[in-house]
Protein backbone atom coordinates (compact mmCIF):
# COMPACT_ATOMS: atom_id res chain seq x y z
CA UNK A 1 0.00 0.00 0.00
CA UNK A 2 1.40 3.84 -0.92
CA UNK A 3 0.27 6.36 1.24
CA UNK A 4 1.38 10.08 0.37
CA UNK A 5 2.54 12.71 3.42
CA UNK A 6 3.78 15.81 4.09
CA UNK A 7 6.07 15.81 6.13
CA UNK A 8 5.36 18.29 9.85
CA UNK A 9 8.94 18.18 11.09
CA UNK A 10 9.55 21.36 9.57
CA UNK A 11 8.26 24.46 7.73
CA UNK A 12 10.00 22.88 4.05
CA UNK A 13 7.02 20.34 4.02
CA UNK A 14 8.38 18.13 2.24
CA UNK A 15 5.92 16.13 0.37
CA UNK A 16 6.74 11.94 1.17
CA UNK A 17 5.57 8.83 -0.68
CA UNK A 18 5.51 5.54 1.80
CA UNK A 19 5.34 1.48 1.35
CA UNK A 20 3.37 -0.03 3.63
CA UNK A 21 3.19 -3.71 4.13
CA UNK A 22 1.06 -5.92 6.45
CA UNK A 23 1.42 -2.67 9.25
CA UNK A 24 5.13 -2.20 8.51
CA UNK A 25 6.85 0.93 7.00
CA UNK A 26 9.10 -0.17 4.21
CA UNK A 27 10.51 2.33 2.06
CA UNK A 28 10.50 6.23 2.38
CA UNK A 29 10.37 8.51 -0.59
CA UNK A 30 10.61 12.60 -1.00
CA UNK A 31 12.25 13.43 2.47
CA UNK A 32 15.48 15.97 2.71
CA UNK A 33 16.70 14.90 5.83
CA UNK A 34 16.58 11.58 8.13
CA UNK A 35 13.54 13.19 10.66
CA UNK A 36 11.54 13.12 7.60
CA UNK A 37 11.86 9.33 7.36
CA UNK A 38 11.16 9.02 11.07
CA UNK A 39 8.53 10.94 10.80
CA UNK A 40 6.82 8.78 8.34
CA UNK A 41 7.64 5.85 10.11
CA UNK A 42 5.45 7.27 13.18
CA UNK A 43 2.44 8.42 11.35
CA UNK A 44 1.89 5.43 9.28
CA UNK A 45 2.18 3.43 12.56
CA UNK A 46 1.09 5.19 15.74
CA UNK A 47 0.94 9.48 14.47
CA UNK A 48 2.18 11.48 17.48
CA UNK A 49 1.50 14.95 17.95
CA UNK A 50 2.16 17.97 19.98
CA UNK A 51 -0.17 19.81 21.76
CA UNK A 52 -0.38 23.53 22.45
CA UNK A 53 -3.24 25.70 24.35
CA UNK A 54 -3.73 27.53 26.84
CA UNK A 55 -5.13 26.84 30.91
CA UNK A 56 -6.97 28.88 33.05
CA UNK A 57 -5.21 30.69 35.91
CA UNK A 58 -6.40 31.09 39.43
CA UNK A 59 -6.93 34.92 38.93
CA UNK A 60 -8.89 34.37 35.58
CA UNK A 61 -6.35 34.73 33.00
CA UNK A 62 -4.92 32.13 31.21
CA UNK A 63 -1.21 30.84 30.28
CA UNK A 64 0.02 29.37 26.81
CA UNK A 65 1.47 25.55 27.79
CA UNK A 66 2.16 22.96 25.90
CA UNK A 67 3.09 18.96 25.49
CA UNK A 68 7.06 19.17 26.63
CA UNK A 69 6.67 16.03 23.84
CA UNK A 70 4.51 14.59 21.33
CA UNK A 71 1.00 12.52 22.73
CA UNK A 72 -0.42 9.99 20.45
CA UNK A 73 -2.56 11.77 18.19
CA UNK A 74 -5.94 9.81 19.54
CA UNK A 75 -5.74 11.01 22.63
CA UNK A 76 -5.54 15.19 21.64
CA UNK A 77 -9.30 15.97 22.68
CA UNK A 78 -8.96 13.70 25.76
CA UNK A 79 -5.85 15.76 26.80
CA UNK A 80 -7.80 18.98 26.13
CA UNK A 81 -10.82 18.07 28.66
CA UNK A 82 -8.00 17.05 31.31
CA UNK A 83 -6.16 20.72 30.37
CA UNK A 84 -9.66 22.67 30.09
CA UNK A 85 -11.04 20.97 33.41
CA UNK A 86 -7.33 22.68 35.34
CA UNK A 87 -6.75 25.87 37.01
CA UNK A 88 -3.35 26.63 37.40
CA UNK A 89 -1.48 29.02 39.96
CA UNK A 90 0.31 32.30 39.08
CA UNK A 91 3.22 33.10 39.24
CA UNK A 92 4.49 31.23 37.19
CA UNK A 93 7.64 30.52 34.29
CA UNK A 94 8.47 29.40 31.53
CA UNK A 95 9.15 25.83 31.12
CA UNK A 96 7.48 24.74 34.86
CA UNK A 97 5.64 21.71 35.05
CA UNK A 98 1.80 22.12 35.76
CA UNK A 99 0.57 18.40 34.90
CA UNK A 100 2.88 15.26 35.26
CA UNK A 101 3.08 12.09 33.36
CA UNK A 102 -0.42 12.70 31.06
CA UNK A 103 -0.20 10.34 28.19
CA UNK A 104 3.51 9.98 28.62
CA UNK A 105 4.20 13.72 28.43
CA UNK A 106 4.01 16.62 30.83
CA UNK A 107 2.20 20.22 30.57
CA UNK A 108 4.48 22.72 30.98
CA UNK A 109 3.63 26.48 30.94
CA UNK A 110 5.56 28.72 27.26
CA UNK A 111 4.63 32.26 29.13
CA UNK A 112 6.23 34.02 32.26
CA UNK A 113 2.72 35.07 34.25
CA UNK B 1 21.01 62.13 22.40
CA UNK B 2 20.68 58.59 22.55
CA UNK B 3 23.04 56.67 20.10
CA UNK B 4 20.71 53.99 19.11
CA UNK B 5 17.04 54.12 19.50
CA UNK B 6 14.98 51.08 18.14
CA UNK B 7 11.07 51.27 17.72
CA UNK B 8 9.33 48.24 18.12
CA UNK B 9 10.22 45.13 20.79
CA UNK B 10 9.14 42.58 19.22
CA UNK B 11 11.61 39.48 17.46
CA UNK B 12 12.81 42.43 15.03
CA UNK B 13 13.35 44.80 17.88
CA UNK B 14 14.98 42.35 20.14
CA UNK B 15 17.17 40.94 18.00
CA UNK B 16 18.51 44.31 16.44
CA UNK B 17 19.26 45.27 20.32
CA UNK B 18 21.09 42.10 21.18
CA UNK B 19 23.33 42.79 17.95
CA UNK B 20 23.99 46.24 18.06
CA UNK B 21 24.96 45.25 22.16
CA UNK B 22 27.36 42.41 20.76
CA UNK B 23 29.03 45.04 18.37
CA UNK B 24 29.57 47.09 21.46
CA UNK B 25 27.19 49.86 21.55
CA UNK B 26 25.76 50.48 24.97
CA UNK B 27 23.29 53.90 24.64
CA UNK B 28 20.39 52.02 23.47
CA UNK B 29 16.84 52.24 23.89
CA UNK B 30 13.60 50.19 22.58
CA UNK B 31 10.21 51.67 22.62
CA UNK B 32 7.07 49.26 23.30
CA UNK B 33 3.84 50.14 22.49
CA UNK B 34 2.55 47.09 24.21
CA UNK B 35 2.50 46.22 28.22
CA UNK B 36 5.58 43.69 27.47
CA UNK B 37 8.07 42.54 25.06
CA UNK B 38 7.43 40.01 22.27
CA UNK B 39 5.42 41.72 20.13
CA UNK B 40 2.61 39.40 18.49
CA UNK B 41 4.84 36.14 19.22
CA UNK B 42 2.80 36.73 22.33
CA UNK B 43 -0.17 35.36 21.10
CA UNK B 44 1.13 32.67 18.73
CA UNK B 45 1.28 30.31 21.03
CA UNK B 46 1.85 27.35 18.64
CA UNK B 47 5.21 25.69 18.49
CA UNK B 48 6.94 25.66 15.00
CA UNK B 49 9.76 28.70 15.70
CA UNK B 50 13.30 28.44 15.73
CA UNK B 51 13.86 25.30 14.47
CA UNK B 52 16.44 27.60 11.87
CA UNK B 53 17.95 29.65 15.31
CA UNK B 54 17.53 26.89 18.16
CA UNK B 55 17.40 23.43 16.13
CA UNK B 56 14.10 23.22 18.32
CA UNK B 57 10.82 23.84 18.23
CA UNK B 58 9.56 26.79 20.24
CA UNK B 59 6.42 28.57 20.83
CA UNK B 60 6.09 31.93 19.81
CA UNK B 61 6.31 33.02 23.86
CA UNK B 62 9.24 31.21 24.45
CA UNK B 63 10.87 31.94 21.12
CA UNK B 64 10.50 35.76 22.58
CA UNK B 65 11.57 34.87 26.02
CA UNK B 66 15.05 33.45 24.91
CA UNK B 67 15.65 37.19 23.27
CA UNK B 68 13.62 39.39 26.10
CA UNK B 69 16.33 36.95 28.43
CA UNK B 70 19.35 38.29 26.75
CA UNK B 71 17.97 42.34 26.49
CA UNK B 72 17.50 41.46 30.28
CA UNK B 73 21.31 40.28 31.02
CA UNK B 74 22.54 43.06 28.81
CA UNK B 75 20.91 45.48 30.85
CA UNK B 76 19.34 46.99 27.45
CA UNK B 77 16.74 49.44 28.37
CA UNK B 78 13.02 49.39 27.05
CA UNK B 79 10.12 51.63 27.42
CA UNK B 80 6.95 49.76 27.69
CA UNK B 81 2.98 51.43 27.22
CA UNK B 82 5.11 54.12 24.87
CA UNK B 83 3.67 54.94 21.55
CA UNK B 84 5.68 56.50 19.25
CA UNK B 85 3.96 59.49 18.02
CA UNK B 86 6.55 60.83 15.16
CA UNK B 87 9.52 60.56 13.91
CA UNK B 88 11.58 63.71 11.63
CA UNK B 89 14.13 64.10 9.53
CA UNK B 90 16.61 65.00 11.82
CA UNK B 91 16.19 62.02 13.95
CA UNK B 92 14.09 63.04 16.54
CA UNK B 93 11.24 60.64 17.88
CA UNK B 94 8.29 62.36 19.95
CA UNK B 95 7.23 59.73 21.91
CA UNK B 96 4.08 58.96 25.37
CA UNK B 97 3.90 56.34 27.90
CA UNK B 98 2.26 57.64 31.34
CA UNK B 99 5.23 58.02 33.16
CA UNK B 100 7.31 60.78 30.86
CA UNK B 101 3.89 62.11 29.28
CA UNK B 102 5.06 63.43 25.92
CA UNK B 103 8.99 64.19 25.51
CA UNK B 104 11.41 63.62 22.60
CA UNK B 105 14.69 61.75 21.93
CA UNK B 106 17.48 62.54 18.98
CA UNK B 107 19.06 59.64 17.91
CA UNK B 108 22.27 58.98 16.17
CA UNK B 109 20.47 56.04 15.24
CA UNK B 110 17.09 54.54 14.89
CA UNK B 111 15.94 51.01 13.59
CA UNK B 112 11.91 51.18 12.86
CA UNK B 113 10.51 47.34 13.93
CA UNK B 114 7.20 48.21 14.44
CA UNK B 115 5.98 45.00 12.53
CA UNK B 116 2.43 44.76 10.53
CA UNK B 117 -1.07 44.47 10.90
CA UNK B 118 -3.36 42.55 9.15
CA UNK B 119 -4.98 43.99 5.79
CA UNK B 120 -8.88 44.50 6.56
CA UNK B 121 -9.68 44.78 3.23
CA UNK B 122 -11.10 41.52 2.69
CA UNK B 123 -14.16 42.12 4.91
CA UNK B 124 -15.23 45.30 2.51
CA UNK B 125 -16.03 44.13 -0.59
CA UNK B 126 -18.76 41.22 0.51
CA UNK B 127 -22.12 41.77 -0.07
CA UNK B 128 -24.31 41.07 2.66
CA UNK B 129 -25.02 42.58 6.08
CA UNK B 130 -22.62 43.83 8.89
CA UNK B 131 -23.71 41.25 12.16
CA UNK B 132 -21.25 40.70 14.69
CA UNK B 133 -19.08 37.83 14.65
CA UNK B 134 -16.54 38.53 11.93
CA UNK B 135 -13.03 39.31 13.06
CA UNK B 136 -9.80 39.39 11.54
CA UNK B 137 -7.98 36.06 12.42
CA UNK B 138 -5.70 38.01 14.29
CA UNK B 139 -7.79 39.17 16.59
CA UNK B 140 -9.31 36.10 17.80
CA UNK B 141 -6.22 34.31 18.51
CA UNK B 142 -5.61 37.18 21.08
CA UNK B 143 -9.25 36.50 22.20
CA UNK B 144 -8.03 32.85 22.63
CA UNK B 145 -4.61 33.04 23.61
CA UNK B 146 -4.53 35.92 25.62
CA UNK B 147 -8.06 37.01 26.95
CA UNK B 148 -9.04 33.24 26.99
CA UNK B 149 -12.11 33.94 25.50
CA UNK B 150 -13.95 32.07 22.08
CA UNK B 151 -15.30 34.21 20.04
CA UNK B 152 -17.76 31.59 18.72
CA UNK B 153 -19.30 27.29 17.80
CA UNK B 154 -19.40 27.21 13.80
CA UNK B 155 -16.47 28.77 12.21
CA UNK B 156 -15.92 29.38 8.47
CA UNK B 157 -12.35 30.82 7.80
CA UNK B 158 -11.49 33.03 4.70
CA UNK B 159 -8.00 33.31 3.59
CA UNK B 160 -5.52 30.13 4.07
CA UNK B 161 -2.52 32.45 5.60
CA UNK B 162 -1.05 30.57 8.28
CA UNK B 163 -2.70 32.98 10.90
CA UNK B 164 -6.46 31.25 9.39
CA UNK B 165 -4.59 27.90 9.46
CA UNK B 166 -3.00 27.94 12.45
CA UNK B 167 -6.63 29.69 14.34
CA UNK B 168 -8.67 26.42 12.34
CA UNK B 169 -6.82 24.39 14.57
CA UNK B 170 -6.98 26.67 17.80
CA UNK B 171 -10.88 26.70 17.61
CA UNK B 172 -11.32 23.14 16.83
CA UNK B 173 -9.37 22.18 19.60
CA UNK B 174 -11.75 24.10 22.09
CA UNK B 175 -14.58 22.89 20.58
CA UNK B 176 -15.55 24.95 18.39
CA UNK B 177 -16.41 23.31 14.40
CA UNK B 178 -14.69 24.92 11.51
CA UNK B 179 -16.87 24.05 8.60
CA UNK B 180 -14.25 25.54 5.85
CA UNK B 181 -11.57 27.17 5.05
CA UNK B 182 -11.86 29.20 1.90
CA UNK B 183 -9.19 30.38 -0.59
CA UNK B 184 -9.25 33.00 -3.39
CA UNK B 185 -6.28 31.47 -4.94
CA UNK B 186 -5.92 28.26 -6.74
CA UNK B 187 -2.92 27.67 -3.95
CA UNK B 188 -2.76 28.38 -0.45
CA UNK B 189 -0.30 31.17 1.07
CA UNK B 190 0.10 29.24 4.37
CA UNK B 191 2.78 26.60 4.86
CA UNK B 192 2.16 22.57 3.65
CA UNK B 193 2.77 21.52 7.83
CA UNK B 194 0.24 23.86 8.60
CA UNK B 195 -2.56 22.76 5.87
CA UNK B 196 -1.39 18.93 7.49
CA UNK B 197 -1.58 19.56 10.62
CA UNK B 198 -3.95 22.30 11.10
CA UNK B 199 -6.81 21.14 8.50
CA UNK B 200 -6.33 17.52 7.26
CA UNK B 201 -5.66 16.37 11.43
CA UNK B 202 -9.71 17.12 11.79
CA UNK B 203 -10.71 16.69 8.92
CA UNK B 204 -11.45 20.52 7.93
CA UNK B 205 -11.86 21.34 4.14
CA UNK B 206 -9.61 23.54 2.22
CA UNK B 207 -11.85 24.92 -0.25
CA UNK B 208 -9.41 26.83 -3.01
CA UNK B 209 -10.71 29.18 -5.57
CA UNK B 210 -13.45 29.99 -3.18
CA UNK B 211 -14.84 32.81 -1.78
CA UNK B 212 -17.26 34.59 0.83
CA UNK B 213 -19.66 36.13 -1.45
CA UNK B 214 -22.39 37.09 1.42
CA UNK B 215 -22.71 37.30 4.91
CA UNK B 216 -25.84 36.71 6.40
CA UNK B 217 -28.24 37.68 10.18
CA UNK B 218 -28.99 41.11 11.83
CA UNK B 219 -27.47 40.88 15.16
CA UNK B 220 -25.06 38.27 14.99
CA UNK B 221 -23.66 36.30 12.04
CA UNK B 222 -26.22 33.39 10.68
CA UNK B 223 -24.25 32.29 7.94
CA UNK B 224 -22.19 32.83 5.08
CA UNK B 225 -22.63 31.94 1.14
CA UNK B 226 -19.43 30.86 -0.56
CA UNK B 227 -19.02 30.49 -3.86
CA UNK B 228 -16.50 28.98 -6.96
CA UNK B 229 -14.41 31.28 -8.89
CA UNK B 230 -13.33 31.22 -12.31
CA UNK B 231 -9.32 31.90 -13.36
CA UNK B 232 -10.43 35.78 -12.93
CA UNK B 233 -11.55 35.09 -9.68
CA UNK B 234 -14.96 35.73 -9.94
CA UNK B 235 -17.77 33.89 -8.17
CA UNK B 236 -19.58 31.21 -10.38
CA UNK B 237 -23.19 31.40 -9.35
CA UNK B 238 -24.29 27.91 -10.37
CA UNK B 239 -21.81 27.14 -7.42
CA UNK B 240 -23.13 28.77 -4.20
CA UNK B 241 -23.21 27.17 -1.05
CA UNK B 242 -24.72 28.31 2.53
CA UNK B 243 -23.20 27.70 5.28
CA UNK B 244 -24.66 27.95 8.34
CA UNK B 245 -22.16 29.79 10.93
CA UNK B 246 -22.07 32.18 13.91
CA UNK B 247 -18.05 33.47 13.22
CA UNK B 248 -16.52 34.18 10.03
CA UNK B 249 -12.11 34.63 10.40
CA UNK B 250 -10.43 36.53 7.89
CA UNK B 251 -7.06 35.96 7.46
CA UNK B 252 -6.25 37.51 3.92
CA UNK B 253 -2.80 39.25 4.50
CA UNK B 254 -0.61 41.38 6.65
CA UNK B 255 0.95 44.29 5.60
CA UNK B 256 4.19 45.99 7.04
CA UNK B 257 3.16 49.25 9.08
CA UNK B 258 4.96 52.09 8.44
CA UNK B 259 2.41 55.42 9.48
CA UNK B 260 5.55 56.81 11.14
CA UNK B 261 8.40 55.39 8.71
CA UNK B 262 6.31 57.95 5.91
CA UNK B 263 6.48 60.85 8.69
CA UNK B 264 10.00 60.31 8.37
CA UNK B 265 10.18 60.63 5.14
CA UNK B 266 11.22 56.95 4.71
CA UNK B 267 10.72 55.77 0.75
CA UNK B 268 8.30 52.71 0.21
CA UNK B 269 8.69 49.74 -1.99
CA UNK B 270 5.00 49.72 -3.63
CA UNK B 271 5.07 45.92 -3.87
CA UNK B 272 6.05 45.21 -0.18
CA UNK B 273 4.55 48.61 1.73
CA UNK B 274 7.74 48.57 3.46
CA UNK B 275 11.00 50.64 3.22
CA UNK B 276 13.51 50.54 0.33
CA UNK B 277 16.58 49.35 1.67
CA UNK B 278 20.20 48.22 1.12
CA UNK B 279 22.18 45.19 2.19
CA UNK B 280 22.39 46.91 5.62
CA UNK B 281 18.96 47.42 5.75
CA UNK B 282 19.36 51.62 5.76
CA UNK B 283 16.79 53.02 4.20
CA UNK B 284 17.11 55.82 2.29
CA UNK B 285 17.58 58.00 5.47
CA UNK B 286 20.93 57.80 6.38
CA UNK B 287 21.18 56.07 9.94
CA UNK B 288 17.81 55.24 9.75
CA UNK B 289 17.04 51.41 8.99
CA UNK B 290 14.19 49.13 9.25
CA UNK B 291 13.67 45.06 9.19
CA UNK B 292 11.45 42.34 10.43
CA UNK B 293 7.69 42.71 9.24
CA UNK B 294 7.68 46.53 9.14
CA UNK B 295 10.21 45.82 6.22
CA UNK B 296 8.67 43.04 4.65
CA UNK B 297 6.31 40.53 5.76
CA UNK B 298 8.31 37.25 7.13
CA UNK B 299 7.01 33.79 6.89
CA UNK B 300 9.07 32.54 9.28
CA UNK B 301 10.02 34.49 12.96
CA UNK B 302 13.60 32.94 12.25
CA UNK B 303 14.57 35.24 9.20
CA UNK B 304 12.98 38.43 11.01
CA UNK B 305 16.09 37.57 14.07
CA UNK B 306 18.17 36.81 10.90
CA UNK B 307 17.44 40.36 9.02
CA UNK B 308 17.08 42.38 12.53
CA UNK B 309 20.96 41.12 13.00
CA UNK B 310 21.81 42.87 9.81
CA UNK B 311 20.10 45.79 10.60
CA UNK B 312 21.77 46.14 14.76
CA UNK B 313 25.00 45.26 13.05
CA UNK B 314 24.50 47.81 10.34
CA UNK B 315 23.63 50.26 13.00
CA UNK B 316 26.32 50.17 15.20
CA UNK B 317 28.92 50.34 12.52
CA UNK B 318 27.43 53.42 11.53
CA UNK B 319 27.49 55.12 14.75
CA UNK B 320 31.48 53.78 15.02
CA UNK B 321 31.64 55.28 11.32
CA UNK B 322 32.58 52.32 9.86
CA UNK B 323 32.52 51.88 6.42
CA UNK B 324 33.09 49.86 3.22
CA UNK B 325 33.65 50.98 -0.21
CA UNK B 326 30.89 52.76 -1.85
CA UNK B 327 28.78 51.53 -4.78
CA UNK B 328 25.51 52.05 -6.33
CA UNK B 329 23.70 49.04 -7.67
CA UNK B 330 19.99 48.50 -8.08
CA UNK B 331 17.90 45.66 -7.78
CA UNK B 332 15.46 44.93 -10.48
CA UNK B 333 13.03 42.18 -10.85
CA UNK B 334 11.03 40.53 -13.62
CA UNK B 335 7.19 40.44 -12.03
CA UNK B 336 7.68 36.60 -11.89
CA UNK B 337 9.71 37.61 -9.01
CA UNK B 338 7.64 40.10 -6.78
CA UNK B 339 10.24 41.83 -4.98
CA UNK B 340 14.00 41.66 -3.65
CA UNK B 341 15.20 42.76 -0.29
CA UNK B 342 17.33 44.86 -0.36
CA UNK B 343 16.10 46.80 -3.29
CA UNK B 344 19.60 48.02 -4.13
CA UNK B 345 23.61 47.82 -2.75
CA UNK B 346 25.43 50.38 -1.65
CA UNK B 347 28.76 48.99 -0.23
CA UNK B 348 31.33 46.78 -1.44
CA UNK B 349 30.74 43.75 0.29
CA UNK B 350 28.74 39.83 -0.33
CA UNK B 351 25.11 40.27 0.17
CA UNK B 352 22.23 37.95 0.66
CA UNK B 353 19.03 38.68 -0.89
CA UNK B 354 15.57 37.45 -0.31
CA UNK B 355 12.95 37.58 -2.46
CA UNK B 356 9.13 35.90 -3.15
CA UNK B 357 8.04 34.90 -6.27
CA UNK B 358 4.51 36.34 -7.90
CA UNK B 359 2.88 32.35 -8.49
CA UNK B 360 3.46 28.73 -7.96
CA UNK B 361 6.40 27.54 -10.59
CA UNK B 362 8.11 24.26 -10.80
CA UNK B 363 12.02 23.86 -12.26
CA UNK B 364 12.99 27.36 -12.49
CA UNK B 365 15.81 28.76 -12.26
CA UNK B 366 16.87 31.96 -10.95
CA UNK B 367 18.99 34.20 -12.85
CA UNK B 368 21.21 37.70 -12.44
CA UNK B 369 21.90 39.51 -15.09
CA UNK B 370 24.51 42.29 -15.25
CA UNK B 371 24.05 44.24 -17.98
CA UNK B 372 22.56 41.64 -20.19
CA UNK B 373 24.79 38.73 -18.93
CA UNK B 374 23.89 36.45 -16.49
CA UNK B 375 26.09 36.20 -13.76
CA UNK B 376 24.55 33.71 -11.60
CA UNK B 377 21.85 30.52 -11.65
CA UNK B 378 20.49 28.96 -9.01
CA UNK B 379 17.76 26.02 -9.71
CA UNK B 380 14.95 25.69 -7.76
CA UNK B 381 12.67 22.89 -8.28
CA UNK B 382 9.60 24.50 -6.98
CA UNK B 383 9.03 27.69 -5.48
CA UNK B 384 5.75 29.79 -4.22
CA UNK B 385 4.32 33.28 -3.16
CA UNK B 386 3.64 31.96 0.67
CA UNK B 387 8.13 31.01 0.75
CA UNK B 388 10.67 33.25 0.78
CA UNK B 389 13.71 32.74 -1.45
CA UNK B 390 16.81 33.82 -0.75
CA UNK B 391 20.73 33.61 -2.48
CA UNK B 392 24.55 35.08 -1.75
CA UNK B 393 26.29 36.73 -3.74
CA UNK B 394 29.80 37.74 -3.94
CA UNK B 395 30.77 40.99 -4.23
CA UNK B 396 32.44 39.92 -7.62
CA UNK B 397 29.02 39.27 -9.46
CA UNK B 398 28.06 42.90 -9.00
CA UNK B 399 31.81 44.51 -9.34
CA UNK B 400 31.00 47.49 -11.45
CA UNK B 401 27.40 46.94 -12.27
CA UNK B 402 24.70 49.90 -11.36
CA UNK B 403 21.93 47.45 -12.15
CA UNK B 404 21.05 43.80 -11.15
CA UNK B 405 18.05 42.51 -12.62
CA UNK B 406 16.57 39.12 -11.28
CA UNK B 407 15.07 36.99 -13.34
CA UNK B 408 12.68 33.45 -13.04
CA UNK B 409 13.54 31.76 -16.08
CA UNK B 410 11.64 27.91 -16.95
CA UNK B 411 13.96 25.32 -16.92
S1 LIG C 1 11.87 15.67 5.65
FE1 LIG C 1 13.28 16.91 6.86
S2 LIG C 1 13.49 18.77 5.60
FE2 LIG C 1 11.66 17.73 4.83
S3 LIG C 1 9.97 18.65 6.03
FE3 LIG C 1 10.62 16.80 7.13
S4 LIG C 1 12.07 17.57 8.62
FE4 LIG C 1 11.85 19.18 7.11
Amino acid sequence: MKRELTCIICPIGCSLEVKIDNGEVKSVKGNTCPRGKKYAETECIAPMRTVTTTMKCDDGSVVPVKTDSPIPKEKVFELMKIINNSVTHLPISVGDVIIENVFGCNIVATKNM
Amino acid sequence: MTDLVIIGGGPAGMSAAIAAYESGIRDILILERDSRLGGILGQCIHNGFGLHRFGEELTGPEYAWRYEEKVRAMNIPFKLGTMVLDINENKVITATNEDDGIFQIEAKAIILAMGCRERSKGALNIAGTRPAGIYSAGTAQKFVNIEGYMPGKNVVILGSGDIGLIMARRMTLEGAKVHAVCELMPYSGGLARNIEQCLNDFGIPLKLSHTVVEIHGKERLEGVTIAKVDENRRPIAETREYIPCDTLLLSVGLIPENELSKSAGVALDRVTSGAIVDQDRQTNIEGVYACGNVLHVHDLVDYVSEEAEIAGKSAAAYIKGEKCDAVSVDIKTDGRIRYTVPQKITQDKDISVYFRVSDVFRNVTVAVYKNGEKVFSKKRPKVAPGEMESIKLSKNIFAGASELEFRLEQN
